[in-house]
């Protein structure tokens, strides 16, 4: 069973963001793999380890998401693609999702995609959907636990993290699969993993190579266009301390100012 | 069916998502300005009741598709009648309150529709005859116009909380167009097999107050004083990820960037720190309460009232004074 993972590279979480003319910038900050993404690649690796296959790390981006890759490939995935292409610069989640799938029937045998919930930096969650549409499979989101596959049968069990609760559900293969926290415990790249992946090559596809017309992609092909980004205004709130002489006294002179407030 | 605005009205076991009506008050927000009155799509099964509300709470028509084969939200019988409904009658804006629902729905069907998905608006402006949406992106960090300019329609997704529930109309009714499913239970790969519901606790999804702890409460036994003011105040329990991660507490609970985002009119952060990437899920509460050891910690920074001292002191004092105040 071959299973795609598809690996984002953000800006590190504790990043100090710049805005400049709605350009953003996180000064020397490290690129990293998007948290929710470290649980798909484990989710692969896991799955693989039980049913054989391949674990394959699928990433656009700019050629520093070769890092991420190589990051993917050191925890253990056998194969790993790079899409990078300028004129997927501008791409929005329908145009990522649209070359995605371009990739996965390119590579062909493939029985599960797994995606992270959803990108840390334009945090939409909106490609594992628009790319199961693309390719014609089952989309199942917000997965928190992959409770059975039957690779004969081609059929999978899993619970999906709804606001009301688990939901159990199960689909046919192939399936797209997005992924949230308590799934799994990422594991780290060992020393060892780290120089293996170093002498990995990672194969490089352009939007001819996957048979995209650029119209499709970038900016041309983009629905959502976002020309203004900004810093979240700073609300002018100055902490006000309570002080008392007693826990009860504090408490009393908070439910004051929250009865003034209001909010209660 | 030729109104320009469109809301979908989010529903779980045939009764509204307990925020869908604020979609109206979004919606009747552009109305205001493009014209026209509110078409509501409702999709499910005995879904009659949601109808009869959505005219209470300002749709002036609604397109329904009552089938058992949307007893689940599932998203290729959902999608399937929404692209047929909205593909043919061509509105220029879908609105829907955000969630995995509708989040799902609307990027599945925009492949089909030709279309873009913006979720999570905090914000709706008309500029040039397009919505403008503003929204939180990069953890709530930085806030982003975005647009759809050339494909209709638009689809857009809402924050819970971002715009007041509507006030209900009581008797008004409206049009009712009824369509029929597309496709049929047997040409379905996916079965929804069963449900594990967290029982007897505050949903955070949608809560007006949340009281959340973190590490400062040290252990799961912890977690009990802060209940306790949860419920006093009729609110919902949050937790930082490190509370979660220690399993002191399940994870539905975690607040922050991997966690939920909340936006209730009340936050209390009990024993937690306040790093960024748990600012990211509570940031836009309207009010903040800190109580915390450490007068330092970057909580304080977001909280308008704060108590540098110990939360097993302060919230069971809390609790008490609520208790006596709200005469329970
Ligand atoms: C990719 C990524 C994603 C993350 N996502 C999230 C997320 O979704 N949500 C989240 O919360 N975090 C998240 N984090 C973790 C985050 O960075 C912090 O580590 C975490 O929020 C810290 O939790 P805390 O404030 O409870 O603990 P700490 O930072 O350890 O703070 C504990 C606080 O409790 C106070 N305290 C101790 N005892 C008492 C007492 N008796 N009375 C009063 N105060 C007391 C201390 O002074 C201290 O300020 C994420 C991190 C990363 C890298
Ligand atoms: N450029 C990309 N390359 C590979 N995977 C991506 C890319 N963008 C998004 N994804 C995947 O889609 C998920 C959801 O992203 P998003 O819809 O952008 O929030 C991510 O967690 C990734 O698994």
């Amino acid at each position: 069973m071959n299973i795609v993972a598809c690996i984002k590279q953000v800006p590190d979480t504790a990043a100090k963001l710049q805005v400049v003319d709605s350009h953003v910038t996180w000064g020397d900050s490290p690129l990293i793999v998007n948290p929710w993404d470290e649980y798909a690649y484990e989710e692969a690796l896991l799955l693989k380890e039980k049913f054989g296959g391949k674990a394959i790390a699928l990433s656009m981006g700019s050629e520093t998401a070769i890092e991420a890759l190589k990051t993917c490939l050191a925890v253990g995935c056998d194969e790993a693609y790079l899409i990078s292409d300028p004129a997927l610069t501008g791409s929005d989640a329908s145009a990522t999702a649209y070359t995605l799938a371009s990739a996965i029937k390119k590579l062909g045998d493939v029985d599960l995609v797994l995606m992270g919930r959803q990108a840390v930096d334009g945090d939409t969650g909106l490609t594992a959907a628009m790319l199961g549409r693309h390719l014609g499979w089952t989309v199942l989101t917000q997965v928190i636990k992959v409770a059975e596959i039957d690779p004969t049968a081609k059929t999978i069990k899993v619970e999906r993290f709804m606001e009301e609760g688990r939901q159990v559900c199960s689909a046919k293969l192939p399936v797209v699969v997005s992924v949230i926290k308590g799934i799994n415990e990422p594991r780290y790249p060992s020393f060892m993993g780290i120089r293996k992946a170093s002498k990995m090559t990672i194969p490089q596809w352009g939007i001819a190579d996957l048979g995209i017309e650029a119209c499709k992609v970038g900016k041309a092909g983009a629905f959502v266009v976002w020309p203004e980004i900004y810093p979240m205004p700073v609300k002018e709130t100055k902490v006000e301390l309570i002080e008392g002489a007693s826990p009860q006294d504090i408490a009393a002179k908070l439910a004051d100012k929250l009865i003034a407030e209001k909010v209660l | 069916m030729t109104n320009k605005v469109w809301v979908y009205l989010d529903q779980f076991k045939g009764e509204a998502t307990p925020s869908t009506w604020e979609v109206l008050t979004a919606a009747k927000q552009l109305t205001k300005e493009l014209g026209g009155g509110i078409t509501a799509l409702v999709l499910g099964c005995e879904i009659g009741e949601i109808v009869q509300q959505a005219f209470e709470f300002g749709a002036d028509e609604a397109v329904v598709c009552d089938d058992a084969s949307l007893k689940d939200f599932r998203l290729e019988p959902y999608s399937a009648v929404f692209t047929k409904v909205v593909g043919e009658a061509k509105p220029e804006i879908v609105l829907a309150i955000a969630g995995t629902r509708t989040r799902d729905l609307f990027s599945y069907a925009s492949v089909d529709l030709q279309t873009g998905v913006i979720v999570d608006a905090t914000e709706l402006a008309i500029k040039d005859g397009a919505v403008v949406v503003t929204r939180p992106v990069y953890a709530g960090k930085l806030l982003c116009n975005e647009l759809c300019p050339k494909a209709r329609p638009q689809l857009i997704t809402v924050r819970v909380r971002a715009f007041a529930p509507p006030q209900a109309e009581a008797g008004k009714s409206g049009i009712v167009t009824k369509v029929s499913p597309v496709l049929s239970e047997d040409s379905l790969s996916t079965k929804v097999l069963d449900y594990v519901v967290e029982e007897g606790q505050v949903s955070l999804d949608g809560a007006a107050i949340v009281v959340a702890g973190g590490r400062g409460v040290n252990g799961p036994e912890g977690f009990e004083p802060i209940r306790q003011l949860a419920k006093v105040l009729g609110g919902a329990v949050g937790a930082s990820r490190a509370a979660v991660d220690a399993g002191w507490i399940p994870y539905p609970h975690q607040v922050g960037q991997t966690g939920k985002v909340v936006s209730p009119d009340l936050y209390i952060a009990c024993g937690i720190s306040g790093a960024v990437q748990h600012q990211a899920g509570m940031r836009t509460s309207k009010l903040i309460i800190a109580i915390n050891k450490d007068k330092d910690a970057p909580i304080f920074n977001l909280a308008k009232y704060g108590v540098v001292g110990d939360l097993f002191e302060v919230v069971p004092a809390l609790t008490e004074e609520f208790k006596r105040r709200l005469g329970k």
